[in-house]
């Protein structure tokens, strides 16, 4: 049983379980959203005193902190005993184009281990992807309203035009950063 | 105690993510090269399933555990708010390779370093807040 859950598991079995994940949510009252959880915990450190979009009941959101918390232990649990030694299996021509663009073992990992790292967070290209991408995705989702579990998942599964432009403006960033910034910030 | 079943759930969601390797910054990479259909198939179907769901909620007004009716808010319509929006978010999440629920997930499998991109994320969130009364919505 746990060689067999130990296996990567294929698209079509993450993907029933993500929406079961939603379901679960809709029938004991709540909503999937993950980054909301990043402004209550703005709120929680005291943001409400200094802007009004952080000033709001957070009490009511523990449930999703307690969401999240799990996620972290599903982390750990999924890397600590349900992980099998073999890399993942990229498309070749992924594979080529970071070789190209010097990343070195390319699925060797999870996360290329240059850059997703302490090491490489005091690398000028580390820091730009580390610290400024994840400043983009916690403005960017909140300006938005939502990230992929609200809008693409969520959003999309209620039919809402909203989460379609959303969901589109995600790939133009996407395509944009792969395209034409990624290359260009690899070389730093 | 009624706290629990969350706690399950994100459990039971983190290591979706983990094992389907959604929380890969290659497989995001490799997404938006439309090198491999692996990201799309998740996706795809979780949406496929997700709209057939809903409908079916909505149609026999399905309740939830504590007996109120399951209710969806529809989101106030703009363009400028969510293509801009979106397209901040697509620029990081190309960048990271993960959007929020997986930095989560990445921490507790032992990516520290992750910690960083979630503070990040926390202070991208503030800013959002300082500044939103500027920015068209």
């Amino acid at each position: 049983m746990l060689e067999f859950v130990s296996q990567p598991w294929p698209w079509y079995v993450a993907g029933p379980l993500i929406a079961l994940t939603m379901f679960l949510l809709l029938f004991f009252g709540k909503n999937f959203g993950v980054s909301s959880t990043l402004r209550t915990g703005c709120a929680i450190g005291g943001a409400g005193k200094i802007n009004d979009f952080f000033d709001f009941n957070w009490k009511s959101q523990i449930w999703n902190l307690v969401f999240v918390g799990g996620m972290v232990v599903g982390g750990f649990i999924a890397a600590t005993w349900l992980q099998q030694p073999d890399p993942i299996p990229l498309a070749p021509d992924t594979v080529q184009k970071l070789q190209e663009m010097g990343i070195t073992n390319p699925g060797e990992e999870y996360l290329p281990s240059e850059i997703f790292s302490w090491e490489g967070l005091f690398t000028l290209r580390g820091f730009i992807l580390l610290v400024i991408g994840g400043f983009l995705v916690g403005f960017g989702a909140r300006y938005a309203g939502g990230c992929t579990s609200g809008h693409a998942i969520s959003g999309l599964s209620d039919l809402q035009l909203p989460s379609l432009i959303a969901v589109i403006g995600f790939f133009i960033g996407g395509l944009l950063m792969t395209y034409l910034f990624l290359p260009l910030i690899l070389q730093l | 105690m009624k706290y629990i079943r969350f706690a399950l759930i994100g459990i039971f969601f983190g290591i979706i993510m983990t094992k389907s390797q959604a929380i890969s910054w290659y497989r995001i990479y490799e997404m938006f090269r439309f090198d491999a259909f692996h990201m799309y198939g998740i996706i795809g179907s979780a949406v496929t399933l997700g709209v057939i769901g809903v409908a079916l909620i909505k149609k026999y007004k399905l309740r939830s555990t504590d007996g109120t009716p399951i209710t969806f808010s529809p989101k106030d319509m703009s363009i400028p708010r969510y293509l801009f929006g979106g397209t901040l978010f697509g620029l990081g999440w190309a960048m990271t390779g993960a959007c929020p629920g997986p930095m989560y997930t990445l921490i507790g499998g032992g990516f520290s370093v992750i910690l960083v991109v979630l503070a990040s994320a926390l202070l991208g969130t503030l800013a959002y807040g300082m500044l939103r009364k500027w920015l068209p919505h």
